[in-house]
């Protein structure tokens, strides 16, 4: 046996998928299997008068109608939100709070049945003025939450740093900038609707839940919660998920509704929302208003940031944060920088707008905490006519001061962030670029560099500070080795696309010197998979990863009292050397872990229980910090406020790296959603309440052939505190990345006094700018 | 209505609602559940299968009866004899899937395409495949592989038969 963890292994979950062997929610048909379509509301805020069923019973084939009223009799109308601060109706009861808001089900023999019922149902609404933007929200004068007390629009007010120091640091620097940055409403937007298969088996007591889920444990738990079915007759089910970035981690309504139908019928239930109920019910993510104050020395060297945000949360207050976390990981707002002084508060707010405030590629709050410090930092060095390579350089964190304690509360593992800018520059040419730049500027073209020396923080989380309906953000794994060597392995976590079936063999393999192809990875089922949180926020490596290690090395332990046994020596003599059991001083004795396998069946000491299997849950002791160094160079047509993206650079540090292949691929993938982010993708509402963007057509996002080449490299720096030092990476392209896009941009538009503009920067919005300065 | 449809060299001769789109055919009529469905609005692709071998065209916004008559290729009918197709090795080897949603119909786009372009450049590759969207991959390890199937197909004439 070789080396495992390091190596560019071909996926061993692809040759299904490339055959179209795959097995997505929607390819599960079960015999007599129902349909549910729902019901959708045209208004974003309105009374419903009166809901008319029996035009829709009458259709052949529709077996049930399914609205609030009926939920709330069965005790069923509620659901509640991961954090436990707020609950989400399940349909529509009494009034509707945001446009497509899901107002009944119809359950029929086929989906076109259910759909065609769906035009029948009647609804009488009474429209009511909507509140659409968050400040609206703020004044109170139209209270959209009637179950709530108080009667307010207010959420919740976070806050986090020393208010008074950082005020007056900020009243005493020598330089300032303020300005308001926005991350905007966007949608994950996988390519796999999120769906369910509810199947009740009356005779077995049973439910079984197929779920697009991300964390099917959690909804196991949830499950069992709302209806009051205990947990051991509910086995939820994760099969192969089309990707989710987030949108696959809440609950739905459009899940409770096919789970009671197939309660009461008795017979599996399908729903798999179509694209616009996709984009307009589901998973939103963002919708920060942040205003963004930092002060510095006329040297550049930072003294205070402070961030006041407003949060648009829409109609239910169901962003799946950690419970103590309500703004989750926004106090990494600091990122990669010194502040003598920080604060951070946040301020949510109900609107007319479907629930969400999902962790869309990224640990929870982080994209827009690192959005708001890295445009702010661009900011101050246009400010102080600085080079913004020369002002991060200066405020840098240090090599020396990790592990680092954050003005605003978090202990940052590992880093050296010079090193890796300087890496970065040296790739991409950067004196040259900026010589190149001075000389297209005296001829009037617009071209810019833009740069991202971000950090985030990732692997919710310690289960001292972290903590989902109460369960501690812990993850698990389960590992049985097989008599003839090769073995199973389970985790709690549900991959997306992430590769875990390769990478958590890589892991095992390493620390038992078996071969990867020979353990088999298994997810995503309840019944199977010991409890684990899921995967989201770039937790698997960090949480999950460590459980696998360390469960592999308690196999180790037990394997070695089984090695000292074959080699007839005392443990102490026997050492883990080169993937095998060796003896000390003896360098040609030794057995491999797959003949101590076999003994642990066949042959075990007389004092050790048969077998070789264990398991493991860990619960890790800090958070990980993964960071990088992004550059992008741009070139922004005057004429028409096109922008062309002619270089990116993503020079990353996640720490160990289990499979180079599949974080190079992860970076390429999480940069083409930043993009899409700087770029195109927005949820956007009229003042009616009306969402603009409710299928591809309007919801833009890029093909291969607006999406750029990525150029990639890494430096590495493990994490302390993790078993194999691995800091997770998944996300750290889509955090990183739309601030060094939007700072390229504003750096091209520098001459013409432009400063800032709002994602996404669309052709359109560009070009307005452009004019507006000339 | 009645209609005869070849898929993947085998002939079905069914009966179906004039509604029928031709994706829910091959998914739920045959049982050929690599054709998936994204969208519902013609924007994604993750739907697209080869008809009569020449045309790439998307499942969801034909109807099963326009198919009357035609043969169709979906991504179950790319391997033969146990042998991957060489675009399927080649986004193996070049990690040009993650999800895997996409996948049966971005193989389905890029067959179609090197049967009219044989050596696309990196521009023609992005501009075929601009109607199959991607969420994991940021496309550059798809444009690799179907860089890779080409090469393999056009050195060598008993692989490049297999795709014709």
């Amino acid at each position: 046996m070789t080396q495992s963890i390091g190596v560019s292994m071909k996926r061993k979950e692809d040759p299904r998928f490339i055959r179209g062997r795959g097995r997505y929610l929607d390819d599960i048909k079960l015999p007599g299997m129902l349909y549910l379509a729902l019901v959708h509301s045209p208004y974003p805020h309105a009374r419903i008068k009166s809901i008319d069923k029996s035009k829709a019973m009458a259709v052949p084939g529709v077996k049930a109608v399914i609205t609030g009223e009926d939920l709330d009799a069965a005790k069923l109308e509620w659901l509640p939100t991961f954090h436990g601060y707020d609950k989400q109706m399940v349909l529509a009861f009494g009034k509707t709070l945001y446009q497509y808001q899901e107002v009944a089900g119809v359950i029929a023999t086929s989906r076109e049945v259910a759909h065609d019922a769906v035009e029948l149902v009647e609804v009488e609404y009474e429209p009511l003025d909507p509140v659409v933007d968050p400040y609206q929200a703020k004044e109170d004068t139209i209270i959209l939450r009637d179950d709530r007390e108080p009667k307010t629009n207010h959420i919740y007010h976070w806050e986090v740093g020393d208010k008074t120091a950082t005020a007056t640091a900020l009243d005493t620097s020598a330089v300032r900038i303020k300005e308001r940055i926005i991350s905007p409403r966007c949608h994950p937007a996988p390519l796999e609707p999120c769906g369910i298969v509810a199947d009740m088996n009356k005779a077995t007591g049973r439910l079984t839940l197929y779920m697009t889920s991300q964390a099917p444990h959690v909804h196991r738990t949830a499950f069992s919660l709302v209806t009051g079915i205990p947990e051991d007759k509910i086995h939820v089910i994760s099969p192969d998920v089309g990707g989710g970035f987030g949108n696959k981690v809440p609950v739905y309504p459009g899940y409770v509704v096919a789970t009671v139908a197939s309660v009461i019928i008795g017979v599996p239930v399908k729903w798999v929302e179509t694209r616009t109920e996709n984009l307009t019910t589901t998973g939103f993510a963002r919708d920060y208003h942040m205003d963004v104050e930092i002060g510095a020395t006329k040297e550049g060297k930072v003294t205070a940031l402070r961030v006041s945000t407003v949060a648009d949360h829409g109609a239910f207050d169901a962003a799946a944060d950690p419970r103590k976390y309500p703004a989750g990981m926004f106090g990494i707002v600091t990122g990669s920088y010194d502040f003598p002084a920080a604060f951070a508060e946040v301020d949510a707010y109900f609107t007319n707008k479907p629930p969400g405030g999902i962790a869309y590629r990224c640990s929870f709050r982080v994209t827009e905490a690192s959005f708001a410090i890295e445009r702010g930092m661009d900011l101050l060095a246009r400010k102080l006519e600085m080079d913004p390579v020369e002002l991060r350089r200066q405020n840098f964190i240090k090599k020396e001061q990790f592990p680092y304690s954050s003005p605003l509360g978090f202990t940052y593992d590992s880093g050296d962030y010079a090193a890796t800018m300087r890496k970065a520059l040296d790739i991409i040419g950067y004196e040259a670029l900026r010589k190149e730049q001075a000389e297209k500027r005296k001829r009037g073209e617009l071209m810019g560099i833009g740069i991202s020396t971000f950090t985030e923080t990732v692997g919710a989380g310690p289960g001292k500070q972290f903590d989902i309906l109460g369960i501690k953000m812990f993850d698990s794994a389960e590992i049985r080795i097989h008599p003839t060597g090769s073995g199973i392995v389970r985790a709690g976590t549900r991959h997306q696309g992430q590769g875990h079936e390769t990478t958590w063999a890589q892991i095992v393999g390493e620390e038992l010197g078996l071969d990867p192809q020979e353990l088999l990875v298994e997810e995503g089922d309840t019944d199977t998979a010991p409890y684990g949180l899921g995967t989201y926020a770039s937790r698997s490596t960090p949480v999950a990863g460590g459980a696998l290690a360390l469960a592999a090395r308690r196999i180790r332990e037990k394997a070695k009292k089984i090695a000292a046994h074959l080699l007839e020596v005392a443990e102490d003599d026997v050492e883990w050397k080169d993937y095998k059991f060796g003896v000390k001083g003896i360098p040609d004795k030794s057995v491999t872990m797959k003949e101590v396998a076999f003994a642990a069946y066949t042959n075990p000491p007389p004092d050790t229980e048969p077998g070789l299997e264990t398991s493991y849950y860990y619960d890790p002791p800090n958070l990980t910090f993964p960071y990088g160094t992004y550059i992008a160079v741009v070139d922004v047509d005057a004429d028409t406020g096109a922008v062309k993206v002619r270089r990116f650079l993503a020079v990353d540090d996640c720490g160990t790296v289990i499979n180079p292949m599949i974080v190079e691929g992860q970076i390429h993938g999480g940069l083409a959603e930043g993009f899409a982010i700087a770029f195109m993708q927005e949820i956007k509402y009229d003042e009616d309440g009306n969402n603009l963007n409710t299928n591809f057509t309007e919801y833009l996002i890029p093909t291969a052939l607006e999406t750029p080449a990525w150029e990639t490299d890494r430096t590495v720096t493990p994490s302390p505190h993790h078993p194999i030092g691995a800091k997770g990476v998944g996300e750290s392209p889509n955090v990183g990345s739309p601030q060094a896009f939007v700072n390229a941009v504003m750096d091209a538009l520098a001459p013409l006094g432009v400063t800032h503009i709002d994602m996404p920067l669309t052709r359109e919005k560009v070009w307005r700018a452009i004019r507006n300065a000339s | 209505m009645k209609i005869n449809v070849t898929v993947n060299g085998t002939r079905y001769d069914r009966d179906v609602e004039p509604r029928m789109l031709l994706a829910y055919f091959l998914r739920e009529e045959l049982g050929l559940t690599g054709t998936h469905v994204g969208c519902d609005s013609s924007s994604c692709g993750c739907c697209v299968v080869a008809l009569d071998g020449d045309r790439a065209v998307k499942s969801c916004t034909m109807f099963a009866v326009q198919a009357n008559g035609h043969e169709i290729t979906t991504v179950e009918g790319l391997e033969e004899g146990g042998k991957l197709h060489p675009l399927q090795q080649a986004f193996w080897d070049q990690h040009g899937l993650q999800c895997g949603y996409c996948t049966p119909g971005m193989l389905m786009t890029a067959y179609v395409m090197l049967k009219h372009k044989p050596k696309p450049s990196e521009a023609e590759i992005r501009e075929a495949i601009s109607g199959n969207l991607c969420r994991c991959t940021g496309y550059q390890n798809i444009v690799k592989a179907v860089q890779q199937a080409a090469n393999e197909l056009t050195a060598e004439p008993a692989a490049a038969a297999v795709g014709s």
